[in-house]
């Protein structure tokens, strides 16, 4: 297997971009990389993206986005796995550089989520759920995090300041990061007086419906090298799964498709998870963030939601979470999160992380880990500076 | 999403009869039936009927519900395990959504769970209430 590593990157535009459509987005996007790493063309493409089906009518979406790219002739694919698209596209181009078959893939991810309504939106992202025993019984996604936040608050003492704390991070990050949706502060009041959505779930522990998309290109150290661009290397790159229904899990406190990836990934990259000196995780809700860093196994069970109250996971902490503001802060374009949190990884490593929010010491070594739905699927990767 | 009535009465053994999947050599029930059990790859299986009793393990009031559920939230959603071991998701109902606790005794009962608009398919199944008798 050949060593793999990531040389450019872009992000669009992200919010309500009310003016700009799915395919524009993404061309923005994918230009933004391609220039970034100054490749002169590109091999193959994937496109990571949960439902053009459901929020725009649209399907077909490698093909579509290969053409508006103005690349056509090039394999283009979509790649679907509903919150962790993005990161399985990124893992599949990273597959594809390292076998051999391609020198320079791009590693994309995008959703236009404000061309429907809102009701739209909550059925489409429901359709990562089981639609036939849990959705069909009026579970939403809020709800399921809900029933997990209630369970680990149950067994672990995990407290609304705890929950509160992880917005509040998050938001203070999200506020230096010039793409974020919502680039303010909160408080830990604000969060905990917000207004109900699924006990004990309030809508400033939910990451918002976003418009988006973000790109990377994937390569070989000798042509990084030659580009002579700044570069980082992909040393570990994991996927897990678990059952599509919370009630059919053993322990709805710990998301085990988190675990099986983080140590698969750590153990190709021959790393202990206390190597990582952070990590971008999937917090679509406030309690996924704090089960999410137990499940990695940086925390004990019950651990997360005291530390990061404690500010370990702050940006001067030991152990920095979500430096780009996360989901929640950031936005969350559902397909291009994962390619998302690969952009920062990248930004810290290479010291590029804009307005203050760089993490301090000059990291070497740090995490993306995404999700889809509940936790039925978990994809990690491990980049190191080169 | 249109609800085709292929799709509704397809699951009718398990929305109005209960009806879960025991393998023959694990022993194991699933509700819903799988074709193959995930333990061992074993496909013999006959079918049980679930019991009618359990207690929640985890729940959530929805305050933003599904269009499809508009008309009834707030409602409460929980997973309970039943006297087998069984676990399953499904709204509480006939109880006051802000005394819902873990640990909760509940018991089965038949409902309708959501109709499609005006004139659409009715979907019935399953759903807690409190264990009372």
């Amino acid at each position: 297997m050949r060593e793999v590593c990531v040389v450019g990157v872009g992000m669009s535009e992200w919010g309500e971009v009310w003016k700009t459509s799915m395919r524009d987005l993404y061309v923005h996007a994918a230009m933004a990389a391609i220039k970034n790493s100054g490749v002169d063309h590109i091999d193959s493409m994937y496109v990571g993206c949960m439902s053009g089906g459901l929020f725009v009518g649209q399907e077909h979406l490698g093909a579509l986005m290969a053409d508006y790219l103005g690349v056509t002739g090039i394999p283009a694919v979509r790649v679907e796995s509903a919150c962790a698209s993005g990161g399985f596209a990124f893992r599949q181009a990273f597959i594809e550089v390292a076998s051999g078959m391609s020198d320079i893939v791009l590693a994309s991810g995008v959703e236009k989520m404000t061309d429907c309504s809102p009701d739209e939106d909550t059925n489409a992202l429901a359709t990562a759920a089981d639609a036939e025993y849990e959705v069909f019984h009026g579970a939403t996604f809020p709800g399921l995090y809900a029933m997990m936040a209630c369970a680990h608050m149950a067994k672990y003492g995990t407290t609304r300041e705890m929950l509160s704390a992880v917005a509040v991070k998050n938001h203070k990050n999200g506020a230096k990061n010039p793409v974020a949706q919502y680039p303010f502060t909160v408080t830990s009041d604000q969060v905990a007086s917000s207004v109900m959505v699924a006990d004990p779930l309030r809508i400033l522990d939910c990451s918002p419906i976003t418009d988006g998309a973000a790109a990377v290109i994937v390569t070989t150290v000798d042509i990084a090298r030659k580009l002579g661009k700044p570069y980082v290397k992909v040393k570990g790159s994991a996927a897990g799964t678990d059952t599509i229904a919370l009630a059919q899990r053993a322990d709805i406190t710990t998301i085990k498709s988190a675990t099986i990836a983080a140590q698969k990934a750590l153990a190709m990259a021959g790393k202990k998870i206390d190597d990582i000196q952070f990590a971008e995780m999937h917090d679509c809700f406030t309690i996924a963030e704090i089960i999410l860093a137990e499940s990695i196994g940086k925390y004990k069970p019950g651990q997360a939601g005291p530390e990061t109250l404690a500010g370990e996971t702050s940006l001067e902490g030991k152990f920095p979470i979500n430096s780009s503001g996360g989901l929640k802060s950031k936005g969350h374009p559902v397909g291009a999160t994962g390619i998302a949190q690969i952009v920062e990884v990248y930004k810290q490593l290479t010291g590029q992380a804009e307005s203050g929010r760089q993490i301090p010491k000059s990291p070497k070594i740090g995490m993306a880990q995404n999700m889809g739905g509940s936790g039925a699927s978990s994809v990690v990767h491990i980049l190191e500076v080169a | 999403m249109s609800m085709f009535s292929s799709r509704n009465w397809r699951e009718f053994p398990q929305r109005y009869r209960m009806e879960a999947g025991k393998f023959a050599i694990s022993g194991k029930t699933y509700f819903p039936p799988r074709v193959v059990d995930p333990t061992n790859g074993d496909t013999e299986q006959s079918m049980v009927k679930l019991p009618e009793t359990g207690k929640i393990l985890t729940f959530t009031v929805i305050r933003t519900p599904s269009a499809m559920f508009k008309d009834i939230g707030p409602y409460a959603l929980a997973i309970a395990e039943l006297t087998d071991g069984t676990r399953l998701m499904a709204q509480m109902t006939d109880c006051d959504i802000e005394k819902v606790k873990i640990g909760m005794e509940v018991r089965i009962e038949f409902r309708k769970v959501q109709q499609e608009m005006d004139h659409g398919v009715i979907s019935y199944g399953y759903k807690f209430v409190p264990k009372w008798y």
